[in-house]
């Protein structure tokens, strides 16, 4: 192939200095990037409101698009539903027999557990939900684990607040625009969610690994065993994450750290639910740190 | 172009809808992020820098060096990346394939390709340093990524060609 025509100005003094310019122009954009990347990593926030600008502009195609997807992606379950519906009611209402004694036994115990925390005057703290929106586009081709949601603090949503779907936690919100917000999700290699286990209620911790993964570690004891299957929940501490919101399970027996599969994949859920931080003052404080740079 | 079989020669063979087709594809190319499907890991390859460098090595003389700078900004605003990294680094490989172009002058489509195959790799993991903490388990679906990202440069530089249009009417 012949060389490409190159940026070779000839012998205008014009066009050579033109040429010098837009290369002065580059080096100080270099320059220019470099402080701003400076900025962000020693502030995280501070671009919180050009993003939020720009991503009130952008997110309406993203929610056209994520309802295209919806709507053809339903099609095919939409047949298959229509077909096994007979089936399925068979087996729908054997499960429903099943459960039945199950309830019953469930409804006791909660009731009992109901009057004996009024006998102890324990007061639980609610952490309301705040609004239902769906998530509408993630960073894909980033390292870092962000989302959008298509609901911003014209509804009520704002920094430092959990989201979660039915399944499980999802992350928490750390910047928001008027109709749009951006959340952290717990995948993220900077997303730290304290837990505890199920069964026996040790303390752990949730960091995200950064590669769909979620790495659980212990806090506080050395030489714990986890099992495979062992499922985490929130446990509150912190007071951003409001307890028992199911979080993940370990995938293989290790000892102190485990990797572990999250209950809720931010792609297959339905609504996103924003609620209340559990402390609203601890959220306050806490929220800043791990924003997006 | 009927009649003579040198009726095209000497005019201008680039077309002049490059001039802003350019900026907005390779801004479109940043937008790819907004498709509707929420990945866990980075797997979307960076269609934006992938867009700029095809531009770039088809048409040296469309875009100035400088573009880089406000292109790498929008693609920061999307990205997830922290603001100013795009900025830096397709700006750095971009001002570098000028320097190249100096060195290596007779050349085919496989230098092409390993220039962008060469600056993707810069780009993306320039990003990833600035952007997770280093003990991030990222590395791996990194690699494949950039993999990726090479493996499809090829289409993204047909797909200028054919955007740019009016080279080589026959």
């Amino acid at each position: 192939m012949a060389p490409p025509r190159n940026r070779r100005p000839g012998f205008s003094r014009r066009a050579q200095y033109g040429l010098f310019i837009s290369y002065v122009l580059a080096g100080g954009g270099v320059l220019v990037g470099a402080v701003l990347l400076l900025l962000s990593t020693l502030h995280p926030p501070a671009f919180a409101a050009v993003r939020g600008t720009f991503s009130e502009l952008v997110t309406p195609v993203a929610s056209g698009l994520d309802g295209v997807r919806r709507g053809v992606s339903g099609i095919p379950s939409g047949i298959g539903s229509f077909f096994g519906v007979r089936s399925e009611n068979a087996a729908l209402r054997a499960e429903v027999e099943a459960n039945r004694k199950l309830v019953e036994e469930a409804r006791i115990a909660a009731y009992d557990n109901r009057r004996l925390r009024a006998t102890l005057r324990l007061r639980d703290r609610i952490s309301a939900p705040v609004v239902t929106a769906r998530l509408v586009y993630s960073t894909g081709s980033s390292t870092r684990r962000f989302a959008t949601l298509n609901a911003g603090s014209w509804q009520g949503v704002s920094a430092g607040q959990p989201v979660r779907s039915a399944d499980g936690l999802i992350g928490r919100v750390v910047e928001v625009s008027p109709n749009t917000a951006r959340v952290l999700l717990i995948l993220d290699p900077e997303s730290i969610v304290p837990v505890r286990r199920v069964r026996d209620g040790l303390p752990a911790i949730a960091a995200g690994r950064g590669d769909g993964l979620i790495e659980i570690r212990s806090a506080g004891a050395a030489q714990v065993l986890f099992e495979p299957g062992d499922a985490f929940v929130t446990s509150g501490t912190g007071g951003i994450f409001p307890p028992n919101i199911a979080v993940a399970q370990v995938r293989n027996r290790a000892r102190d750290t485990a990797e572990g599969t999250p209950f809720a994949s931010p792609d297959t859920l339905d609504y996103a639910v924003v609620q209340q931080s559990y402390f609203p003052e601890a959220g306050a404080v806490r929220a800043p740190e791990a924003a997006p740079r | 172009m009927s009649g003579s079989p040198f009726a095209g020669l000497g005019k201008v063979d680039t077309s002049a809808r490059a001039r802003w087709l350019a900026p907005l594809s390779i801004v479109i190319g940043s937008l790819t992020v907004l498709v509707p499907f929420k990945a866990s890991f980075p797997i979307l390859p960076p269609l934006g820098l992938m867009m700029l460098l095809a531009w770039r090595l088809h048409r040296p003389d469309l875009l100035k060096p400088w573009a880089a700078v406000l292109l790498g900004l929008v693609d920061d605003l999307v990205s997830g990346q922290p603001m100013g990294s795009s900025m830096v680094f397709w700006t750095v490989s971009f001002i570098a394939i000028d320097v190249l172009d100096t060195r290596i002058v007779w050349r085919d489509f496989l230098q092409d390709w390993l220039l962008a195959a060469g600056a993707i790799g810069f780009c993306l993991i320039g990003g990833r340093l600035v952007a997770a903490p280093l003990g991030a388990h990222v590395d791996t679906v990194l690699l494949i990524q950039i993999l990726i990202a090479i493996a499809l440069f090829p289409v993204l530089s047909r797909l200028v060609a054919r955007l740019d249009g009016k080279r080589r009417t026959r």
